[in-house]
């Protein structure tokens, strides 16, 4: 579904990603761990166009989208969550939703999505009238996954869902990141930090080490690498 | 009391022309964050295109002065929007200063190709609407007085209708609160900006219309004054909030017209100013403004 070629992308002398591939079948989930400065959020923003690469291509859906403006790439069916969350503070929870679907036409279809963005986070609903800033942090991380979803996407990008979260809350949105990809069949491009957890959800992982893949392979086997439990699992 | 009936009255209607002025300033910063000091000048061209229709359509009619209203308004929405897109959008990646020493060259151009073209001597601005004066009790209330605060109050109640209630008001916000999240909802910030650029220079058309009503005689360089009054106003009231800005020009025009109507009417710009001052030694964020704290 996503395939990304050899991509090259520095900040003006310093290099932030050292040409990586790797490919995204639909359907699954996958994820992308490493440490601070590896990499993950430069490949995201590269992937949704924030970040122009200095080389190497990203496809999707069989068209490479490497030069379409980051604007016009959302209407392809590609959506992402930023680091951050990036909520809009000053809007209400309704209008951040709203705001969500700015692409969508079909009336019936944007409210069939809100139907389904309040079923997975009940939580919002109860909220919808109250200015998004004034969320906890884990309602901000289901307000900027609701908006993504919104957006009628056919593959999500999440970077750090779980940054600064309370723990009891992390779970919950992992379930559900879980749930919109068995009961949508949305594709995820999971990033973490939190790498257990993200092997545990995930079918395929991508290990970035300072712009490069350092490690590949299904998460279950991953989770068993001695190498890697000793680097990112804590023992 | 009839005297501060009456003062009010003129410093409202002169307070609304501010508003209407500073709601320009204040748009353009929520969405660019900067000053965009040609804002006046559209305003100045807005009483010009209204001076060169009034040749065409006869003077002293309803219909001909909402005509002329209305055509000022769509002329110099079409000007900002050119504006944004010679002047400012090259320039988006810039930092912040060189769009303000542009904004500030793109003020010139506008004030010396109106004197080339204008010519630099004052004009006499034609009563575009029926003028007639109501009396009531004491007070003397003119057409043209009434007129300012009618349309004054008409737009403003749309534009906070377009702000709040339609998509591209709602992206508005948005682009203003988080430009980088707009473009991950697939909003072409570049129209968004576009569009407020429109919207604020209209806005600034009508304030030109509605000031040469009451100050009739137009010169290329008449949108300084009330151009700096109007960007105190947008400060005033909270740069970036749209209520402020509204809020603040009807402050600075009441306060303005009541110190001109006293012994210290030497001092009226002083004295407005000093206010500001003091408000925002008290609120440093303006009147309605507010440092947001976002909860992580």
């Amino acid at each position: 579904m996503l395939k990304v070629s050899d991509l090259q992308v520095s900040y003006g002398a310093i290099s932030a990603l050292g040409g990586i591939s790797f490919e995204i079948p639909q359907g699954s989930i996958v994820t992308l761990i490493g440490g601070n400065g590896a990499g993950k959020t430069t490949t995201l923003r590269t992937i949704s166009g924030l970040l122009r690469p200095k080389s190497g291509s990203v496809t999707f859906l069989g068209e490479d989208i490497t030069a379409v403006p980051a604007h016009k790439i959302v209407a392809r069916g590609l959506c992402h969550v930023p680091e951050g969350r990036m909520i809009f503070s000053n809007l209400s929870v309704d209008e951040n939703l709203s705001m969500g679907a700015y692409l969508q036409t079909d009336k019936a279809l944007i409210a069939k999505n809100r139907d389904y963005v309040f079923s997975v986070f009940p939580r919002l609903k109860e909220r919808i009238k109250q200015m998004a800033g004034t969320l906890s942090g884990g309602e901000q991380q289901m307000l900027a996954i609701g908006r993504a979803l919104m957006g009628n996407p056919k593959f999500l990008m999440l970077d750090e869902p779980s940054l600064g979260i309370a723990p009891r809350l992390i779970s919950t949105i992992f379930e559900k990141i879980v749930e919109i990809n068995k009961s949508h069949g949305i594709t995820i491009l999971l990033v973490e930090q939190n790498a257990n957890l993200a092997l545990e959800v995930s079918r395929y992982a991508y290990v970035l080490e300072t712009g490069r893949i350092a490690m590949q392979g299904e998460s279950q086997k991953l989770r068993a690498d001695p190498q890697l439990k000793a680097t990112y699992l804590g023992g | 009391m009839t005297e501060f009936l009456q003062q009010l009255l003129n410093g409202l209607s002169l307070g609304a022309i501010y508003a209407l002025i500073a709601l320009g300033y204040t748009m353009v910063y929520g969405v660019l964050r900067f000053i965009n000091f040609a804002h006046s000048d559209v305003f100045m061209v807005g009483s010009f295109v209204g001076y060169y229709m009034g040749k065409l359509i006869p003077e002293g009619t309803l219909w001909g002065g909402l005509t002329i209203l209305v055509g000022s308004m769509m002329a110099c929405a079409i000007l900002g929007m050119t504006i944004e897109r010679l002047a400012y959008r090259p320039l988006r990646n810039a930092p912040t200063l060189n769009v303000l020493i542009t904004a500030i060259g793109v003020s010139l151009l506008l004030e010396y190709t109106g004197q080339v073209f204008f010519g630099a001597a004052p004009r006499n601005f034609p009563a575009i609407f029926p003028v007639t004066n109501f009396h009531l009790g004491g007070l003397i209330i003119s057409s043209n007085q009434l007129m300012v605060i009618i349309v004054s109050a008409i737009l403003m109640v749309v534009l906070q209708l377009i702000v709040f209630r339609t998509k591209i008001g709602t992206a508005m916000r948005a682009v203003s609160l988080n430009p980088k999240a707009a473009v991950l909802m697939g909003v072409n910030n570049d129209v968004v900006i576009s569009f407020t650029f429109g919207l604020g220079s209209a806005l600034a058309a009508a304030g030109g219309i509605l000031y040469a009503l009451n100050y009739p005689s137009i010169d290329p360089l008449m949108g300084v004054m009330p151009g700096l009054k109007a960007f105190v106003a947008a400060i005033l009231g909270g740069i970036g909030n749209i209520p402020g800005a509204a809020l603040g020009g009807l402050i600075l025009g009441t306060v303005e017209t009541f110190v001109a109507g006293s012994q210290w009417s030497t001092y009226k710009d002083a004295i407005a100013f000093a206010i500001l001052i003091i408000i925002l030694l008290f609120r440093p964020a303006g009147l309605l403004g507010k440092f947001t704290v976002e909860k992580v």
